[in-house]
Order: C-alpha cells, then structure tokens, then sequence
C-alpha cells in the first residue's frame, strides 16, 4: 500500500518553507525561548512552589511554621555546640552559625534538588508539554520560600543578640538575588547531566557534604588565619566556592564588614556558570525527554 | 495560524542500561581502550520518516496495532518529544490529553487539580476560575471537590480530567485512548461535551481503538505500522483497509 502523505500536493508544497524556517533542536533561539516561556508560566511555577511547601506539611498543626522552628533547634543547638568547641563566645558566635546555616540551607537545597529536577518531574516531562525551565523555576523559588521561611529565625537572633548592623545590611538583596541566580545555573547544568548519568546525584550529595565541613559555617576563617600554626592551611578555604556565596549573605545580615573580593568571585562564577547552563541547554534540551 | 507539519521525522529512544547509564562506563571506557566498550547505546526506532502535514479543521484519526507508534506520534506532535532526525513544526496552543492521572496531585483537593491542569494546558488562573463552576456541574462532584483527590474514586478521577479537558479551548486537541472507567451515562455526557470541545478545536487527533468514537469525531485518518505512516487518507477508506472490512457501513447497517 502506497503512502500518502496529504489529500492533495499543493498543502505539502505549502508546508515545506514553514518546516525549514523552524530552529532546530539545537539552536540558541530554542534554549532561550524555554527560558523565556517558562518565566511566561510563573502563575504555574508560583503556585506548584507553594503547593510543594504546604504539601510537606499538610495535616500538621503548626504547618510551614516547622521549617523555621526546625531550622531554629538545628541553628541554636550546633551554635552552642561550636561556640563551646571553639571556644568563641556565644553572643556572636549563634547567629553566626545560625545565619551560615540558613545561606547555606539555601544553597545545598538547590544543589541537592537541582541535581534530581528532571528525574523527580519524569510523568511530567513525558506527559504534558512544558519548557523545561519550568521546573527549575519551581525548585528555586521552593528554595526561595524554604530560605524566607528560615530568615524568621535571623531575625528572633537579632532581636536576643543584637549585631551592629547598619546600611549595609540593603546589600543582602542584591547577594540573595545573585545567589538566587546561581541556583537557576546549577540546576540545569546538574539537573541535564544527571538526567543522563544517573550516577551523578549521588556524587554530587556526598561532595556537598563534604564542602559544608569546608565552609566557614561553624567555624570562623578569621579565627582560624589568626592561628599561626594553621593559618596557611586555611587559606585553601578560598579555593572553596561556596564560602564566597555564604559570604557575599552572611556579611550584611551580620553587619561585618563587606569584602568586596566575595562579590567578585561570585560574579565570575555566576557568569560562567550561565554560560556552561546555557551551552548545556542549547545541545541537550530536547533530549531530556528521551532521557528521563 | 494553527498547523502541524512533520517533515522526514524520526524518533529514536536510547536504551540506556544500569550499565551504559551510568558514568563509569563513559569514563573508564575511555581509560579502558576499545575492548568492549564499543558498544553502543542500543536505538528503538520509535518512529521513522514521517511526512505529515495538518491545517486548521483537520479531524485525524490515528489507527494500528499496540507499539505502531500512535502515542509517540502524538506525543511528537504535542513538542515533548523533538525529531531526532526531520523537523516537526507546530503552531498553535497544544492540549495533549494523554494519561489522566499525570499532573494530579492526591493530596490536593480536586479545585486545586482543576486549577494546575488547566494552567499546564495553557490556560490562566482566571479563565480557570471562570470555568470552575461549569466543571463541577459537569463532573457532577459537588461538595467532594474540596476534598482531596485521595478520597476519589477512579471514576470520579476520569470525570475529573474530563471535565477539564473538555473546558478549555486548545487549538490543537490531542487525545490518546483511554477514557474508560467511566459510567455509560457519564459516558453519553462527555461525548457531547467532546464533541463540541472538536469543534472549538482547530486540528484534532485522535488515536483510538473505538470506531464509533472514530467516526463520530473525525473525517480523515492515519494508519501507523511500524513507526511509519502506512496510509493517510479520508477515514473511511484507511479504516477499511486497516481492518480489512469496511467498519462504517457496518456501522451504519446498525
């Protein structure tokens, strides 16, 4: 039996120029239209955000309100613990660890989750049509509202322990924002390569396990660069990453002073960042579904 | 303009094993040198060379046996699945209606569901709002869709999803079978509703077992064998040849 392809030629002849005019999978036009028709769909994101939260707490009586006492027994006990450790006192040594640990709650959740977004959205991704950013959006902006949910315990500290803060606690903006813009990079790239080799988000939660130690959360970089016998050895702090992100955060909310080195190094890593998230979305958007 | 246009398009699925999925075999294949590593990843070809040009008023019926590669067409047409060779170019608001379960959430209640389905269909959350009382009179749930979805049967889930579907306005309608577990008076119902959801519609395609259903929604029809198109022609004749009789007339002897 022969194959027909329309009831008359004239409509295949019509289609041909359309077809050809279409971007092809891999082309910068598609990567960029899913990130610009996901931002279209932050009603959906929005509200699938929220849901995820109040999900997680559903049918207990305190609701949402666990995230930040959670964070809050968490923050206090191990700041008792370290500034007892350290022997640093306690008075600014809580919030201190409280704070880190908040910017740093942030940070894995992204990191963590952004490596699962794809696989955990499987039905979804094979079912109904939708770019992919969508559900990178839904995960920062989960994060976002886990991180909002938390801030409460910074500011009870601030209140029991007040730090000198001044005007440049405005700066925390602009270095949530950048952190918020970070979380969208690493989740792509983690997320799509994951998708492809399962092994990878096992990897990557044992390796941010390992640079939360490696981070100055609950213990201080200033003190330990005042301890001759160590103070070499801490400098290899700086190669970590992370310790920028907390710092560009923690510095104004604690009312340090601002190092502006941090911003600089986070401003590079955001851009390359984007840039590898980009060229990653570009080749393998359209092979998520298949992958998944 | 509402259109689809598929052009030479091929979908190809990776099988990727616990073993070709996992990085180590990437990695030490490399260290490793050729032995045993060469390999590939194996391919079905889900669907091969397809040529198909759809305009606005188009009712396509899709026919085959299980795995000619209905689903996955349709899921090409809707943009989840990009060619991996060919182009495919869709122009219009895409309602896939594929596996009513995907995209609900059980431990929302059912006005929750209605409102997150209808926005991932690409409606707002105030056309929703808009139309949530015409669904609940249609689904008939009442009082239930407050509850959570848990509490549903799957009848009540089917009238659900139904009730959404039918209350948007895609351009492009794709429907995938399976609207069973559904009473036949609900059934009757949603037929109706189906039918002027078609006509709203622009292009519809509709892969589905039932001939009647067939030939109360759809004028021209697609045979898939194999993952390719084997005849694509007015509804009647593909159906003839597909099934070898001629179904309508029996149907109209009926």
């Amino acid at each position: 039996m022969a194959v027909t392809v329309t009831e008359d030629g004239n409509r295949a002849e019509d289609a041909r120029p359309l077809v050809d005019a279409a971007p092809g999978p891999r082309s910068w036009q598609r990567a960029f239209a899913d990130l610009r028709q996901g931002w279209k769909q932050r009603t959906l994101w929005g509200y699938l955000g929220w849901q995820d939260i109040k999900q997680r707490y559903r049918r207990s009586v305190l609701g949402p309100l666990w995230i930040s006492i959670s964070m809050g027994v968490i923050a206090t006990a191990m700041g008792i613990l370290y500034a007892a450790l350290f022997q640093e006192d306690l008075h600014s040594f809580l919030p201190y660890v409280a704070t880190g640990l908040l910017i740093w709650n942030f940070i894995s959740g992204c990191i963590l989750e952004g490596s699962e977004v794809f696989i955990a959205n499987e039905g979804l991704i094979r079912f109904l049509p939708a770019p992919l950013s969508l559900h990178v959006y839904r995960l920062v902006w989960r994060q976002t509202l886990f991180f909002l949910h938390n801030l409460v315990i910074w500011g009870l500290l601030m209140i029991i322990f007040p730090q000198p803060l001044d005007w440049s606690l405005l700066l925390a903006i602009p270095a949530f924002v950048l952190l918020v813009f970070n979380g969208g990079w690493i989740s792509i790239l983690s997320g799509i390569i994951a998708t492809r080799f399962r092994d990878i988000p096992p990897i990557i939660s044992s390796v941010t396990q390992l640079v939360f130690f490696m981070t100055p959360i609950v213990w201080s970089y200033e003190r330990l660069l005042s301890n001759p016998a160590v103070a070499e050895r801490a400098r290899i702090a700086e190669l970590n990453p992370a310790m920028h992100f907390v710092e560009i955060l923690r510095q104004p909310l604690l009312g340090h002073d601002i190092v502006w080195r941090h911003w600089t190094i986070v401003g590079v890593i955001t851009v390359i960042g984007w840039a590898a998230a980009l060229v990653c979305l570009r080749n393998y958007r359209s092979r998520v579904a298949y992958w998944v | 303009m509402v259109s689809i246009d598929i052009a030479g398009a091929c979908v190809d699925f990776p099988i990727f094993d616990a073993k070709s999925r996992s990085l180590k075999k990437a990695v030490l294949g490399k260290a490793g040198g050729r032995i045993g590593t060469e390999s590939k990843v194996p391919i079905i070809e889900a669907l091969r060379d397809i040529n198909i040009s759809l305009r606005k008023g188009d009712r396509v019926a899709l026919v085959g046996h299980n795995g000619a590669g209905k689903s996955t067409l349709l899921r090409l047409m809707s943009g989840i699945y990009e060619p991996t060779r060919g182009r495919a170019a869709v122009h219009g608001k895409v309602a896939p209606v594929f596996d009513l379960a995907v995209g609900m959430d059980p431990e929302i209640s059912g006005l929750d569901n209605i409102l997150i389905r209808g926005l991932f269909l690409g409606m707002t959350k105030k056309q929703m709002e808009a139309r949530v009382d015409d669904i609940a009179e249609f689904t008939e749930l009442g009082d239930y869709l407050s509850m959570p979805l848990r509490t549903y049967s799957t009848g009540m889930r089917v009238r659900l999803a139904l009730g959404v579907v039918t209350s948007i306005d895609p351009e492009i309608l794709l429907l995938d079978e399976g609207i069973g577990a559904v009473d036949a008076e609900f059934l009757a119902k949603a037929r109706d509703r189906l039918n002027e959801l078609v006509e709203r519609s622009g292009i519809l395609v509709f892969a589905s077992h039932s001939d009647e259903f067939l030939a109360d929604l759809c004028d021209t029809a697609i045979w898939m064998d194999h993952g390719t198109v084997r005849e694509h022609g007015p509804l009647r004749e593909v159906l003839h040849h597909y099934k070898g009789r001629d179904v309508l007339a029996e149907m109209e002897a009926r």
